[in-house]
This record gives structure tokens, sequence and C-alpha cells, in this order.
């Protein structure tokens, strides 16, 4: 498959950056013509993956979260989201919804929502190296009226 | 302010507005949090119509709320969701916890 766009940045796990960071790639997504619900989803996923990141992986602590954006030939989108904080020791029991290991104000269904607002997501983690989590979402192709893409 | 406070007797209700996130949830928490405790309401119905999007913070929010509030066993409503929002509250089920209302209702 084509790689036919890319972009990556590189932001401190400072929570004001999750706005920026859904911000950014809802932006770099725009060329794919996206359905203003195809990109609530997208954006909502990157927000659970970044707020992760700061809450999870550096927990107290500020360290960098990478994340590449890579706009494919098949209209899609795949976003990597990557970290190198404490990892997951039990990636199987971090995906359970409503498992939380951060108390009672949060909800524990951030990669619940990632599994079902996109079409693909892919964890790998290492412990006291990091996590890196793959979204993938097809976006619709929308034809105008005179048949032009 | 993210978070606009209104009282009628026993029914308090919070208006969100902006994004909610981990970010801004603290703000908006501590808003609702300060209502409920002075007001004691038996109904408490918050208002998401001026909510521009919302993660799974927000649901951390509302179970949060509700916990707070099966103490007195007060109600809880959530009005004036957007399709984003309400795909968010249904994913993790939170229409078992509270009457939910989509936006225009």
């Amino acid at each position: 498959m084509r790689t036919i766009n890319k972009f990556s940045m590189t932001l401190p796990s400072v929570s004001v950056n999750e706005s920026f960071a859904r911000a950014a790639i809802s932006a770099f997504c725009v060329q794919l013509d996206p359905t203003i619900d195809e990109l609530a989803d997208i954006k909502t996923a990157v927000s659970e993956a970044v707020t992760n990141c700061i809450v999870h992986a550096y927990k107290e602590q500020i360290g960098n979260i990478y994340i590449n954006a890579e706009i494919k030939s098949d209209h899609s989108i795949t976003i990597k989201i990557r970290d190198k904080g404490c990892g997951i020791e039990n990636i199987e029991q971090a995906m359970e919804p409503l498992y939380t290991t951060a108390g009672g104000e949060r909800a524990g269904l951030g990669f619940a929502v990632m599994q079902s607002f996109m079409d693909g997501i892919k964890v790998r983690s290492s412990v006291s190296k990091g996590t890196t989590v793959i979204l993938k979402k097809r976006i619709s192709i929308r034809y105008s009226a005179n048949g032009n893409q | 302010m993210a978070v606009k406070i209104e009282t009628k007797g026993e029914v308090v209700t919070a208006y969100l507005s902006g994004e909610l996130d981990h970010h801004t949830a603290k703000e908006m928490r501590e808003g609702i949090d300060t209502a409920i405790q002075v007001n004691m309401p038996t109904l408490l119905i918050i208002d998401f119509s001026d909510v521009t999007f919302m993660d799974s913070s927000g649901i951390g929010l509302v179970m949060g709320r509700y916990r707070l509030l099966s103490k007195t066993g007060a109600e809880l409503h959530i009005s004036g969701m957007s399709e984003q929002i309400y795909k968010v509250m249904k994913l993790a089920g939170i229409e078992r916890l509270a009457k939910l209302d989509k936006k225009g209702k």
C-alpha cells in the first residue's frame, strides 16, 4: 500500500496537548474528506491514546509523546502514538472495558473507545520501555453529483 | 467558565461548555460537586448542549457524579448531547445510570 502523505510531531505529556493532538490529526485528515462522524471518531480515539500516555505511561513525570500519521492509497489513515513510559504489563487486561489503574474519575474505557471508533488497533508494549498504539481507519469515498471524486 | 450552575428548588442544572477531556474535566467536576454539596439536589441535570467534543473523560465525570448522587438517592439526567457524545455515552452503558436526551429534545 502506497503512502500518499505523512506527518509527525512530538509533544511533551502535558494535558493541554490532548486537544492540540486531536486538532492537529483532525486537520491532517481533512484531505481525505471525512464525514463529521468519521472525523469525530478519529479525534476521540486519538484523545484516548494521548490521554493514556499522560495519565498512565508517564504518570507524575513529563515525557515525549511521538505521533506519526500516514494517509494510504486505500483511502485510510494510520496513526501511531508512541511513548517511552512505564509500559503495560498485561495488555489484554488493560484493554478490558472498565479496567483502570487510575482510580474513581477514570472510566477505564479508553481502549474500548479506540476499538469501537476505529477499524483497527494494535498495541505493543514493553514494561519500563514504553507503549505503541497503532490506530487505523478507512474513510468512505464520497462522490459529487457529476461523478467526480 | 466551563461550567455554569443554575438552581431551581431541588433541581440543579450544570451547563457544560467547550471540550470535555482529561485536561478540562477537573474544573467541570469541581464546579458540579460544589453545587451538589451546597444545594443537595434531588435531581441533577448535566446539559451538554454547548460541549463541542467529549472523550471517555466525560464518562468518568458522569459515573463519578452518579456515585455521589446515589448516596442521597438523587437522580441524574444527561441532556443536550450531540451524536458524538451520545455514541460515547452509549458505549459505556450510561443509560443504565441516567436518563439520556439528545440535542433538541
